[in-house]
């Protein structure tokens, strides 16, 4: 974490050396509603894959897509473009 | 076995993401999913520059970053005269023997603020000495960054904190500023306006405008729940409606000729662009009905430029 | 005028040749010869002659760089830092309302480590508009975080220079570095100039190899924003690598004297044994001064003169020892820091707080807009300097030649 670091840690002019190294950050915890995804109704469009601002969908096996709840905000697009309705927003608490 | 690319009809997309996971955009952000689709269409042989704004401070709190590109930012006015000089570095490099030829997309990104307003002189300046790049414009009709104040991208009607709706105001009383039609001004090769909603058609028109010798200029729509107040989930419904209202059009300009990408025989009533937004609420339908006008005018002028100069 | 200005005369290589160049021209021609890859400058008087003779050698295939014409000095120092970041040698030239202009460029282009090099033809600020010499546009970016010197005559235009790519881009220093000659008085002048030969300027100075070059081979981060969690380890770190570029910036005049053969240090103590009182000057007004000296210690008096040739990282051990044994210090600013004084002086008497025994410290203004300083105006400064050691002040300010 950036609180642990001394002026030492620093690499010169401050640049960041790592790609991507954001990537631990769990923005799953923001959520209020997580998607759910009926493979029964599924027929594979990929529109939630492409439309997730986060690519917090991701493909899976058998050609499903399917949320990465780690990074999942919740914000709903995914249900919102599904063309077939296989995807459900419900509240976080539900198990 | 991770999949490598998906399928939609005779399009490849690539699953790699050259902006991770894990970025702090707001929750449903038009934005974050307009960049997540450029950089697809770009790849990784690119060089980025990024102006200050919500781009910058969602993807790189020290000492972390969200980048899996080469990129760049220094400050909010200059990202154009930046890429310039990446650019002109790269080429004369290149020509001195210093560095191996290759194919590097030079692509700078800011907002509507970046780009419209305080940024405009370096945008100008880089369009008129015809550098070899890419420049992309997130616009989410606000300074959305720092708290939702007005832009002159903002569109007239809306309400932002700075020309905020009240007793004696309507919010923005000016219309929105056609950037398209300042880079066009400068003749540069290619111009295209572009929404998230649609996909296949951002990530081709962006494809394109790398790949072009000389300046390039698209201008893409980004839907933002946060300051256009509307439900997270409904940035590409609201994209749509955009495109479908005519209030964006989506078109291209190459080499000064126009293409119209989508022209629906009716376009449909902007009442139903604006109801979805909190930033409209306040609008009478005197108002709306003058919104309606001038997006008509605006529409008309467009199909009179495609009719004029057809591509 | 510049016989004295550096303590070895022997001219450097055999091939190196003495030509009349404008000091604007010398800057460029060092540019020439240190092969410069990128160069973007927006024109403003009295910087112009530099940008206009770099693209008559660009035009001419003299220079192989690529010439920017950007639209303004903010993009021109924006223009540089891209180049910079892809591992270009780059070079800016500006004064006055353009160094102000760039003024968060200026101070991003250190924080972010870029090498870039500037020639700051220095030019009163508005308002009212000037476009003549003084220092007030260099006392506005002290804070910066630029490596800083000041020149006083053609050659130093053209050494210092070829030495600021050398120290810049010196993979223990990364730090841009501002070339600061008066305008006009320096920038338009036209003097003897010792050139190199391009071998020696070769073995001077090595290839520039920007460690952290934006390549889509190794994709990095520049410029990611502080939160506050770690903002000032940032500025720490800036400061500590700041001031340790001293090693370099030093080892860099060195090797310039072991091969050109002209030796530099960050304070210049010209006749300066065992002076009571010292005038301490910067900048091309200090020839003027010299000649106020010569005479003054030909007819015996005790006074010497200092100058200031590095100005940032501040000088501090150079200078201490330098004024050591000197009774007053009379001190020759060319600004005014508005209610403060004279940035000079305020800096000079705040580095000699500490000595023990400390000389008396006063300061005079003068040479603002263009105003010129003759051996009299020096003569006057010198006299009213004692006075005030002497009696004190009465004045809220002490000026020369201001009406």
């Amino acid at each position: 974490m950036a609180e642990e670091l001394t002026w030492k840690d620093l690499e010169v002019g401050n640049i960041i050396t790592e790609a991507g190294n954001a990537s631990f950050r769990k923005t799953g915890d923001w959520r209020t509603e997580r998607p759910v995804l009926d493979k029964e109704k599924c027929i594979k469009c990929a529109l939630c894959w492409i439309y997730c601002p986060d690519a917090a969908i991701k493909p899976s096996e058998e050609g499903y897509y399917e949320a990465d709840l780690y990074y999942c905000k919740g914000c709903g697009i995914c249900a919102s473009v599904c063309p077939a309705g296989a995807i459900t927003m419900i509240a976080e608490e539900e198990k | 076995m991770a999949t490598k690319a998906v399928k939609f009809g005779e399009k490849l997309v690539t699953t790699k993401e050259f902006l991770a996971e894990g970025h702090s955009f707001c929750i449903g952000c038009g934005e974050a999913l307009a960049i997540r689709l450029a950089m697809k269409a770009l790849g990784e042989n690119v060089i980025m520059a990024m102006a200050t704004g919500c781009d910058e401070v969602t993807t790189t709190p020290l000492p972390y970053t969200s980048w899996r590109v080469p990129w760049m930012h220094t400050l909010f006015e200059n990202t154009a005269a930046e890429i310039s000089g990446i650019e002109a570095g790269l080429k004369i490099l290149v020509k001195k023997g210093r560095m191996p030829e290759r194919d590097i997309i030079c692509v700078a990104m800011g907002g509507d603020g970046a780009t419209s307003d305080i940024g405009i002189q370096s945008l100008s300046g880089a369009f008129e000495r015809g550098h070899d790049f890419l420049y992309i414009c997130l616009d989410n009709e606000a300074y959305m960054n720092t708290g939702i104040q007005r832009s002159s991208a903002t569109p007239y009607g809306a309400s932002t904190t700075t020309a905020p709706a009240g007793k004696f105001s309507m919010g923005q009383i000016t219309r929105k500023k056609n950037i398209a039609a300042i880079a066009a001004a400068h003749d540069i090769p290619y111009i295209a306006t572009a929404c998230p909603s649609y996909h296949l058609d951002l990530m081709e028109k962006v494809r394109k405008g790398a790949e072009i010798k000389g300046p390039a200029y698209v201008h893409i729509l980004s839907p933002c729940p946060t300051g256009w107040r509307y439900k997270s989930d409904l940035a590409i419904t609201i994209g749509q409606l955009a495109v479908q209202t005519g209030i964006f059009p989506l078109y291209e300009i190459e080499y000064g000729r126009y293409r119209l990408n989508a022209d629906p025989p009716e376009l449909k009533p902007i009442e139903e662009y604006l109801k979805l937004q909190g930033r409209y609420r306040h609008l009478t339908g005197k108002q709306i009905e003058r919104i309606q006008e001038m997006v008509n005018e605006d529409y008309a002028k467009l199909k009179e430029k495609v009719a004029a100069f057809p591509l | 005028m510049s016989c004295g200005s550096y303590n070895d005369d022997s001219g450097g290589g055999k091939m190196s040749r003495r030509v009349a160049l404008e000091a604007s021209h010398a800057v460029a021609e060092a540019v020439r010869m240190a092969d410069v890859d990128v160069t973007a400058a927006y024109p403003i008087t009295p910087q112009t002659h530099i940008p206009e003779r770099l693209a008559e050698m660009v035009a001419d295939g003299e220079l192989n760089a690529a010439y920017i014409p950007v639209e303004s000095e903010h993009s021109a120092m924006s223009t540089c830092l891209g180049a910079a970041a892809v591992g270009a040698r780059t070079f800016t030239a500006t004064a006055g309302q353009g160094l102000e202009l760039m003024h968060e460029v200026v101070y991003v282009a250190s924080s972010m480590r870029y090498p870039v090099v500037m020639a700051v033809c220095n030019r009163a600020l508005s308002a009212p508009l000037s476009v003549w010499g003084d220092h007030s546009d260099a006392m506005a970016v002290r804070d910066t975080g630029w490596i800083q010197v000041f020149c006083q005559n053609g050659q130093e235009a053209f050494d210092l220079t070829l030495w600021a790519f050398r120290v810049g881009e010196d993979p223990k220093v990364l730090f841009p570095v501002m070339v600061h000659l008066d305008g006009f008085t320096l920038s338009h002048v036209t003097e003897p100039v010792i050139l190199p030969e391009q071998s020696e300027v070769e073995r001077f100075l090595p290839r520039f190899q920007y460690p952290f070059a934006l390549n889509p081979d190794k994709p990095m981060t520049h410029g990611a924003f502080g939160p506050p969690e770690i903002y000032s380890e940032t500025k720490l770190a800036q400061e500590v690598a700041f001031r340790n570029s001293k090693g370099v910036i030093l080892r860099g005049w060195k090797e310039f004297g072991d091969i050109f053969g002209r030796s530099y240090h960050p304070v210049e103590e010209y006749k300066t044994e065992n002076a009571e009182t010292l005038l301490l000057t910067m900048g091309a007004y200090t020839e003027t001064a010299k000649i106020v000296i010569d005479d003054r210690r030909n007819k015996g008096e005790s006074i010497g003169l200092i100058s200031l040739r590095l100005w940032r990282p501040f000088p501090f051990e150079e200078f201490r020892r330098a004024v050591k044994g000197a009774q007053l210090i009379i001190v020759f600013d060319r600004c005014i820091s508005f209610g403060l004084g004279g940035p000079v002086f305020s800096e000079i008497r705040s580095a000699l707080y500490d000595e023990e025994p400390r000389p008396k410290v006063v300061g005079i203004i003068g040479g603002l807009g263009g105003r010129d300083m003759s051996e009299e105006d020096f003569d006057y400064v010198i006299n009213r300097g004692r006075e005030i050691a002497e009696k004190g002040s009465d004045r809220m300010l002490e000026t020369v030649g201001i009406r």
